[in-house]
């Protein structure tokens, strides 16, 4: 007896749950970068350089979900 | 007005987008649309340096001045701030590195192409092996093997606690390093390519299903255009990003232990 049955793409699904972390990672790191520079313009362009690393590292993560989504897919 | 029927779509795209079909029927299935583009961002990098420094003067023309601008760039910022002096002779393969990533990824939303190699995992993987065999290469070279692997295994702590730092160091930097270097560049152009494939073929699916949905159709043209300047922008992004982390990785290995 089935008691309760979703169907449909769980690697949407997962995707989604993936995406929680990076969206408020890359908000945090761009949040520090303007604080920072509202605090201390002088320090915006020695900053920048490790705004854009700190960016590409935490988009990454997102990136993964979506391109794993696609490699996990049931066919 | 002329639009694809639906059926001969591939709608919703899939992994098979990034499979190419090889382009003579003989020749083997490595001669596809993929290599022709690295065999044209390759000619088009040694034109266009060999071109910008034919005849160079002291006031720059303009194609002189781009070739400056990014080598200067590279030796600069990427290779003398982060290594340091050491650095310098490193600043020609990084702004080789920075140019064949640019114009790769570039090559994914110009129009005609709309493809980057660099969304077939094979290519970033060539990229990354350079990268992880070349900061290998100079930390041994400096320090030689068994001191280049004490001093990037070891960190300094407490005696107690080093069984469980050494494989955490061994494994961030000896494995997750190549692996996310590579899988970044990619994800990222597949990302883009997949997104970019979304909303130009829904917007002729949506016109097939229904007539009236026209002005959803035309929305979703409009937000590929704008997600089309976000690709060239994740792209120049990308190719700055991969530079980086590589004479990151590079400064790490040259760096002296306290």
């Amino acid at each position: 007896m089935i008691l309760a049955e979703i169907s449909g793409s769980l690697s949407a699904v997962g995707y989604g749950l993936a995406a929680i972390g990076p969206g408020i990672g890359v908000g945090i790191i761009f949040a520090s970068y303007i604080q920072s520079t509202a605090r201390q313009p002088e320090s915006a362009r020695i900053t920048q350089p490790f705004m854009w690393i700190g960016f590409a590292l935490v988009e990454a993560l997102a990136l993964f979900g979506i391109a794993f989504g696609f490699i996990w897919l049931n066919p | 007005m002329m639009v694809p029927r639906t059926d001969d779509l591939p709608f919703p795209p899939s992994v098979e987008e990034f499979y190419p079909p090889s382009l003579i029927d003989g020749a083997g299935y490595w001669l596809t649309k993929f290599t022709l583009l690295v065999w044209l961002a390759v000619g088009l990098i040694i034109v266009f340096f060999l071109v910008a420094y034919r005849n160079p003067k002291m006031v720059p023309t303009r194609g002189q001045w781009i070739a400056e601008t990014v080598y200067g760039f590279n030796r600069e910022n990427v290779a003398k701030d982060l290594i340091g002096h050491e650095g310098i002779k490193f600043a020609p393969y990084f702004t080789t590195l920075f140019c064949f990533i640019l114009l790769t990824n570039l090559f994914g939303i110009i129009p005609g192409i709309q493809i980057s190699p660099n969304s077939h995992i094979a290519f970033p993987i060539v990229l990354t092996a350079i990268t992880y065999v070349m900061f290998i290469a100079v930390g041994v070279r400096k320090f030689g093997f068994a001191r280049y692997v004490k001093q990037s295994l070891v960190p300094a702590a407490p005696w107690f606690i080093l069984p469980l730092l050494i494989p955490i160091e061994f494994f961030s930097t000896f494995i997750v390093r190549p692996v996310t270097l590579s899988l970044r560049l990619f994800a990222n152009m597949f990302a883009g390519h997949m997104i970019l494939l979304v909303f130009i073929l829904g917007g002729f699916v949506l016109l097939n299903a229904n007539v009236a949905l026209a002005p959803i159709s035309l929305l979703s043209w409009l937000l590929a255009i704008a997600l089309t300047f976000l690709e060239a922008l994740v792209a120049i992004l990308q190719a700055y990003v991969f530079v980086i982390l590589t004479s990151s990785y590079v400064q790490g290995a040259l760096a002296e232990q306290h």
